[in-house]
């Protein structure tokens, strides 16, 4: 890490990475942070040291990001983990996520708050099935950005057809699942070819290594685009001396920009006010955007509180009581048809029933089996559910905040299952083809 | 072009603010008893001053907790009367050696207390129903740390299990918890040591002088300065002399080492911690070092 860094200019890049145990995905990460400096000398010793303590002659890096004792036995990344480093031009927090299929969850966890995904491929391998698995989550949570790293390069002798017919063949199937963005790089992490520095040995190249596209990629999307959207959390209320009438709506911003004067409508009751202030955690501000943690005082005074939705009278979500979602099972115990459960949506938790399954996903071979009655653990599939009260539910297309959901069990808390409102992945959304895979019925499943 | 460019841009620690406040106030309207951890160190420190601007201008709706071990340094005790006063905030104190002289614990031959504080933060948790307890912790610090969730539910015994955890996705924070069962929250998850000081920078937080370059008494232990003090040290043969030291963490005198330091001013102290080739845990924790694993296993029996 440098001193130069300018907190007020830095930004920050949330990332994950995906990747079979023996892609290398330990050693890329390893190779990141050390490279960048990341890595810091007790954390090297402490590794040097477990790694002697096992008879190993080099220190296994993998040792760095694996945290729990389970994990370290053995030698497997069981749960997500977070690690962090800075460059001069951008501050990183990294999900590092298992590449198991029976973590899909964990993958799904991952990439819920990610702008961008690395997939990582052997390229003695080429695409394989879990490459095609780690590129669908990534096209389901509808990550922005997503890099192909072509590793073991240093295995194929640096060539450059290999690379090739790899990253052509990834980025028509990631098109073809609604993937607006891939960018392909050549690697070797073990190596370190256009990890951090780029490589003596594939002139051919011509492109970034992964970190320069990471320090560089455009991540925060214009919010002037975007409906606003702004979930009450908490009424602020003082009543103190000074502040006797002050009565402020507490949230963050989901998406969009709200301004001072703007006209705006209270979902679910449909009552309309006007923006009277804007409190921006102390100062008063004329403006706000996604995703700032502001309060919002209106100039009626209305019945409002937690769970409700504050939108511009002039684009306003429906109301609906009839979600259809695809879902990520994230418990171990199954999902049924008929299963009263809770749903929490943005700040807003209701009673709902699973009304249908109609589908679930085979990750192993992306093929659709119609009415499986149930979810269990790590599946994905669409349900339809039904809720006691409305909901101001958006399409995950259009909101990653506004368009996610959980579903929750009643008796004991648990957490189910992960929803995303609307279609399912992007290049229907668009109207374009359903990409063929597997088999004729392809992805609209 | 490039977005990090447009007016609406935020900068990385205002991105980390929203994020912190957006969990204080998660937990303000989903329990009924939430409580904040309060040592008077730089973490809760920093997760006291976002709660105050979480909920300006109203008060800070949650109380505020100390395990006290009974070897803390005066300095940061008077700082933390000083602040509680200074807010009209209300404050609990759990002490490990009430704990001692009642028998319900037993010291240590080590002389740490840092494990001890286990005990006595549970038993406040039970007898004052606290159902969130907001921590310092961050992910950076240790490799166990950097499993846990921003809420993380915690079973009548106050234990974590990693995996039991629930999976954590989007900011869908779940805090539902049966009754005997707590959530502890961290608000801090996602920043680092340096993020924590940029922000009392650009906040000019004031924190305990400790934090600070001073000429002070100390004597070596185990690679480390240790202030010397009515906790046992220093023993036979570990001599004391007078250097010039700051502390990077502020916990149980018994284990919180002080690190060589110049660095005077908050710029000081960035620019250092930014050079600096240690992790601010490896630089100044005894009790980190007792074995691989030690951290997961203290969070295991309900440590933080």
């Amino acid at each position: 890490m440098s001193t130069s860094i300018d907190p007020a200019a830095t930004s920050l890049l949330r990332f994950a990475t995906a990747g079979s145990v023996d892609d290398g995905k330990s050693t890329l990460v390893g190779r990141l942070l050390h490279d960048s400096k990341s890595v810091l000398a007790d954390q090297l010793e402490a590794v040097e040291r477990a790694s002697l303590g096992r008879g190993q002659q080099a220190p296994d890096l993998a040792l760095l990001t694996d945290g729990l004792r389970a994990e370290r036995e053995q030698g497997i990344t069981i749960d997500v983990a977070y690690r962090y480093f800075a460059t001069p031009r951008r501050r990183f927090v990294l999900a590092d996520t298992p590449g198991h299929v029976q973590y899909t969850r964990n993958m799904v966890t991952g990439a819920s708050t990610a702008e961008l995904a690395v997939v990582l491929v052997d390229a003695r391998n080429g695409v394989v099935e879990q490459t095609r698995r780690h590129a669908a989550v990534a096209a389901l949570l509808r990550v922005p950005h997503v890099v192909l790293a072509v590793n073991k390069m240093d295995l194929v002798d640096y060539a450059e057809p290999v690379f090739a017919d790899i990253a052509e063949e990834f980025t028509a199937y990631a098109a073809s699942l609604g993937v607006p963005d891939v960018t392909a790089v050549p690697i070797s992490a073990l190596a370190g070819d256009n990890v951090v520095t780029p490589s003596a040995h594939m002139d051919w190249y011509g492109g970034p290594t992964v970190l320069e596209h990471l320090e560089s990629v455009p991540v925060v999307a214009d919010p002037t685009g975007d409906p606003a959207r702004f979930p009450v959390q908490y009424v602020i209320r003082p009543q103190t001396p000074e502040h006797r009438d002050y009565r402020g709506y507490a949230g963050q911003l989901a998406s969009g920009v709200l301004r001072v004067g703007e006209d705006v409508t209270v979902l679910p009751s449909g009552r309309r006010s006007t923006i009277a202030g804007i409190d921006a955690l102390g100062s008063q501000v004329d403006v706000a955007w996604a995703p700032q943690s502001v309060t919002l005082r209106l100039a009626d005074d209305l019945d409002v509180s937690r769970g409700d939705l504050i939108a511009p009278t002039t684009g306003v979500p429906a109301l609906t009581r009839d979600v259809e979602a695809t879902v990520c099972h994230v418990a171990d115990r199954p999902l049924r048809v008929g299963d009263r459960v809770l749903l929490k949506h943005t700040t807003r938790t209701v009673k709902a029933i699973v009304k249908d399954i109609p589908s679930r996903l085979t990750l192993g071979d992306l093929s659709q089996h119609p009415a499986p009655r149930e979810l269990a653990a790590n599946d994905i599939g669409r349900v339809v559910l039904r809720t006691a009260e409305p909901l101001a539910l958006d399409a995950y297309a259009d909101s990653r905040r506004t368009g996610s959901f959980l579903l929750v069990d009643p008796a004991d808390g648990t957490t189910l299952t992960a929803g995303m409102a609307g279609a399912a992945f992007a290049a229907e959304a668009t109207g374009e083809a359903a990409p063929a895979v597997a088999d004729d019925e392809g992805w609209d499943f | 072009m490039s977005v990090d460019e447009t007016p609406y841009a935020l900068t990385h620690l205002d991105a980390l603010e929203s994020e912190a406040v957006h969990i204080f106030r998660e937990v303000a309207g989903e329990f009924e008893r939430p409580v904040i951890l309060f040592s008077g160190g730089k973490d809760s420190i920093v997760m006291l001053h976002l709660a105050l601007k979480a909920f300006a201008p109203a008060a800070v709706p949650f109380s505020l907790l100390h395990v006290d071990t009974g070897h803390n340094f005066p300095e940061v005790l008077a700082y933390r009367d000083r602040t509680v006063a200074e807010h009209g905030l209300r404050l609990h104190v759990a002490s490990v050696q009430d704990f001692i002289d009642d028998g319900r614990l037993r010291e240590r031959p080590d002389g740490t207390r840092n494990p001890l504080q286990t005990v006595p933060l549970l038993d406040a948790i039970g007898a004052h129903r606290f159902d969130a307890v907001f921590g310092g912790g961050r992910r950076d610090e240790e490799k166990a740390r950097a499993k846990e969730r921003v809420f993380s539910l915690r079973d009548e015994f106050g234990g974590w299990d990693p995996r039991r955890q629930r999976p954590e996705l989007w900011q869908l924070y779940n805090g539902r918890h049966s009754p005997g069962e707590h959530v502890r929250v961290f608000p801090l998850s996602n920043w680092t040591e340096l993020d924590v000081w940029q922000y009392i920078a650009r906040e000019k937080i004031e924190l305990p002088a400790i934090y600070y370059a001073h000429e002070r008494e100390v004597f070596a232990r185990d690679g480390m300065w240790l202030a010397p003090g009515d906790w046992g040290g220093p023993k036979d043969g570990e001599r004391v002399v007078r250097r010039l030291v700051r502390y990077r963490t502020v916990g149980d005198m018994s284990c919180t080492g002080a690190v060589d330091s110049s660095a005077v001013t908050i710029t000081d102290v960035i620019a250092e911690i930014a050079a600096s080739r240690l992790t601010e845990r490896g630089a100044t924790r005894a009790d980190d070092k007792l074995s691989e694993a030690a951290m997961e296993d203290r969070k295991r029996e309900g440590y933080f």
